[in-house]
């Protein structure tokens, strides 16, 4: 059993977690016209890189959402960072 | 050399002696009309169709390790056509009708077995489910049957029939002709019948990039050189995005691992497969005794070829639960494979948005049973340049037509 780092709860079980995409991807404006293509590729299309990653993951009883760097081959986890910012 | 009962006998009284190598290992020309990455089953499938149907052409398989040494290598060997959608039944229904004929046409025993694959049902509403699915299937064109539980007790007696158990068993959706076969010999055999029609497969050359001239790619760069070809076919699985990179294409695909599992030997205890979606397991009895079990795919994305531990205990516990007179017995081997996921569950052929190169990719964890299908298919489109009438839903524009095939959530499972 591995154990993923959530940044606010901590290690835990990595079934209390769910992978939800890549990070990085904008979500196009929906207000304006977007085209098939760009739509799609915000959907569907991905690097899904061979070691390094920089993905989106949930940790599910707390329901944050984070950034998980880590490699896809080791199944290292390298760092994982809060999506939140401080209110300042 | 062809293989027959009398070869067999006459090499038994002669000490083995007479065997020749099976195919050949040449070194890579500097050109050929086509080149295919990948010498798994989809990727030597497609070299003799290829050679068969569509010849005179010169054909090259390239392979960075060893011929099916990927998920050919690594799967359970189901081979079924059970689907929900037109499209994929016609798809999968040509790869059983293949499979069909196979061993005569090849020259080499795949052992395909037609012993039927059950799915089994854990309540009334999901008889209800299963007779749509039942109704769908047949009129895709195609066996299928719901079987009461006295009709399921009477092939599979060894299942969880109590009425205690977590999921009771009401019944299943039938298929007669689905089955397995030897997933090594299928490599192995359409190996050799393209190499004796004069494919080059090449084996230990990693394909680390593609020649790419005036925006069309021309062919691809590996480690034993420089190798030009009209066209490029990839049928590499579950390394599709890491090959799709070095060619400047981004793919719908996640790559994760999917497990499976392979007992002792035990005497005969089930002659079908045996698929229970509510407990996540599956298994079927392999010739030598063994049984050899599969469930569903992890949920981290990973190209790492090992499986992690939470499905191991989902699928071996729902096994238990499904058939517990197997509790006892010990795992020889556990291995996983990498398998390509779409985003809804179907595979992609055709164009890969670079001119010159086309894709074979997608099966996700469903790519042994349509190695023969993929392999008609691919080789066609990489003759013609266009598609076949077969292939053409499985198209990548589906992805921006929006024209998905979404077998995933037809069956409820990840494939």
């Amino acid at each position: 059993m591995q154990r993923f780092t959530c940044p606010f709860c901590g290690l835990r079980d990595e079934r209390e977690f769910s992978f939800a995409g890549e990070s990085g991807k904008t979500r196009p404006d929906t207000a304006a016209e977007v085209s098939d293509a760009d739509w799609s590729a915000y959907l569907f299309t991905g690097t899904n890189p061979r070691g390094r990653t920089d993905e989106i993951w949930v940790h599910t009883p707390c329901q944050e959402y984070f950034r998980m760097i880590r490699d896809t081959v080791t199944m290292e986890v390298l760092e994982t960072v809060p999506l939140r910012r401080d209110p300042s | 050399m062809t293989y027959s009962a009398f070869r067999l006998f006459r090499e038994g009284l002669r000490g083995q002696r007479g065997w020749t190598q099976a195919w050949r290992s040449p070194d890579p020309a500097a050109e050929y009309d086509i080149v295919i990455v990948g010498g798994g089953g989809h990727g030597l499938a497609t070299a003799y169709y290829l050679a068969k149907r569509h010849g005179p052409l010169r054909v090259a398989v390239v392979e960075k390790g060893w011929l099916g040494g990927g998920n050919t290598g690594r799967n359970t060997t189901v081979i079924r056509s059970n689907y929900f959608f037109p499209e994929s039944t016609a798809l999968y229904d040509l790869s059983v009708q293949l499979y069909e004929g196979l061993s005569r046409e090849l020259n080499y025993n795949i052992m395909f077995s037609q012993r039927g694959m059950l799915v089994t049902c854990h309540s009334e509403a999901e008889m209800e489910m299963g007779a749509r699915t039942v109704n769908a299937i047949r009129l895709n064109g195609t066996d299928a049957d719901l079987l009461g539980t006295a009709q399921v007790r009477a092939l599979a007696p060894i299942l969880n029939f109590s009425p205690d158990a977590r999921y009771p068993i009401h019944g299943a959706i039938w298929q007669g002709r689905a089955g397995t076969a030897r997933h090594d010999a299928v490599a192995w055999g359409y190996a050799r019948a393209a190499d004796s029609l004069g494919v080059d497969i090449i084996q230990n050359c990693e394909v680390t990039g593609f020649v790419v001239e005036g925006g069309t790619c021309k062919g691809v760069e590996t480690t034993r050189g420089t190798i030009r070809a009209g066209r490029v076919g990839m049928a590499v699985a579950g390394h599709s995005s890491a090959l799709g990179t070095r060619a400047g294409i981004a793919l719908p695909i996640q790559s994760y691992a999917l497990q499976a599992f392979v007992t002792e030997p035990v005497k005969p205890i089930i002659d079908q497969v045996a698929f229970s979606p509510a407990y996540g397991a599956y298994f079927s009895q392999s010739d030598r005794g063994g049984l050899v079990i599969g469930g569903g795919l992890d949920r981290v994305p990973s190209y790492g070829q090992r499986g992690n531990t939470p499905l191991h205990d989902e699928v071996l516990g729902g096994l238990v639960d499904f058939a517990p007179i197997l509790a006892r017995t010990k795992l020889l081997r556990h291995w996983a494979g990498i398998v390509d996921v779409t985003p809804d569950s179907s595979p992609i052929l055709g164009a890969s948005g670079l001119p010159g190169l086309f894709l074979n990719c997608g099966w996700g964890t469903g790519g042994f049973k349509a190695i023969p299908a993929g392999g008609y298919l691919f080789a066609h489109i990489l003759a013609e340049g266009a598609h076949h009438d077969i292939s053409r839903p499985f198209d990548l524009d589906r992805f921006v037509t929006g024209r998905l095939i979404d077998e995933g959530a037809a069956a409820g499972i990840a494939h």
